[in-house]
């Protein structure tokens, strides 16, 4: 069998790649992308803890419940990200500045 | 059957990495979402390996069936706009990134040092872990308010991205809007 701590590694490469792309990139589709693949990479930890005590199934629950509220995250982001594109014709993070007197 | 265990996991492991990769170097937003659709095709496969047989169908349900298809939508949407490229004053951004990436190293060293005692292999688990039937009884009963809860973030979350997204009618559009219209 596959040692748990193969997938901590792949888990943490995975956070790491998509926390350099949160921060280095511009565009806010990919920014939220980015943002799915924290998600994915910690429900991946969550899964490989609970294979490791599989007394029960509480981080699988635990995941479980991190990809319903990705999921309705990624339906709100999307639509602030319209909404922000209609009001400025950029998709650029840094060229929303709405709020700044 | 071992050899076909650590291949599978070499190979899901491989599709999830060169998929963020290309999710985050993509210059052009549809192929960060084909490299976000690879990416979960290899979390799948890694779930399938830790056992967890509902987690990997949900998964590709939720996301290669609804997330993915969502932002392909938008960035049709957006159109050529979505792909303006140049991330310029992004300075700041790349040394954080770099910091971020030798914190990485350095955390990964010290635990890697710190660990000793070689690998922890994985438990050989009860038949039934995993099991669509065990887990969704220990969800309706361990999980049953926060699965309520889900239910009414949901609501939340629908009504809120309709709002969002519908802008204004028309009788109540500010200047900016007006402005971006034109």
């Amino acid at each position: 069998m596959i040692p748990v701590e193969y997938y901590l590694l792949v888990a943490g490469v995975v956070f790491l790649i998509g926390s350099i792309g949160f921060l280095v990139r511009r565009n806010l589709l990919i920014q939220l992308m980015s943002v799915e693949l924290l998600l994915n990479a910690v429900n991946l930890t969550l899964v490989a803890f609970n294979r490791a005590r599989p007394d029960d199934h509480n981080g699988q629950i635990f995941a479980f419940f991190v990809i319903a509220v990705a999921a309705a995250e990624a339906a709100v982001g999307l639509a602030i990200g319209l909404a922000i594109y209609r009001l400025s014709r950029s998709v650029r993070s840094d060229e929303a500045d709405l709020l700044r007197n | 059957m071992n050899v076909f265990s650590v291949a599978f996991f070499a190979l899901a492991a491989l599709a999830t990495i060169v998929g963020a990769l290309s999710t985050v170097l993509a210059v052009n937003p549809i192929r960060s979402a084909m490299g976000l659709l690879l990416s979960i095709g290899g979390i799948t496969g890694l779930f399938l390996g830790l056992d967890a047989h509902f987690l990997a169908a949900i998964e590709l349900i939720v996301y290669a069936g609804a997330v993915v298809i969502l932002f392909v939508f938008v960035i049709m949407l957006i159109g050529p706009d979505a792909t303006r490229p140049a991330d310029s004053k992004a300075a700041f951004s790349r040394t954080a990134g770099a910091i971020l990436l030798g914190l990485f190293g350095l955390v990964t060293g010290i635990l890697l040092m710190r660990a000793g005692g070689g690998l922890h292999a994985l438990p050989p688990p009860r038949p039934e872990y995993g099991t669509i039937d065990t887990f969704g009884h220990e969800l309706y009963t361990k999980g049953l308010v926060p699965f309520e809860l889900a239910t009414a973030l949901f609501i939340v979350a629908v009504v809120g991205a309709i709002a969002v997204a519908r802008g204004r009618h028309k009788g109540e559009e500010t200047p900016q809007a007006k402005e971006g219209e034109s």
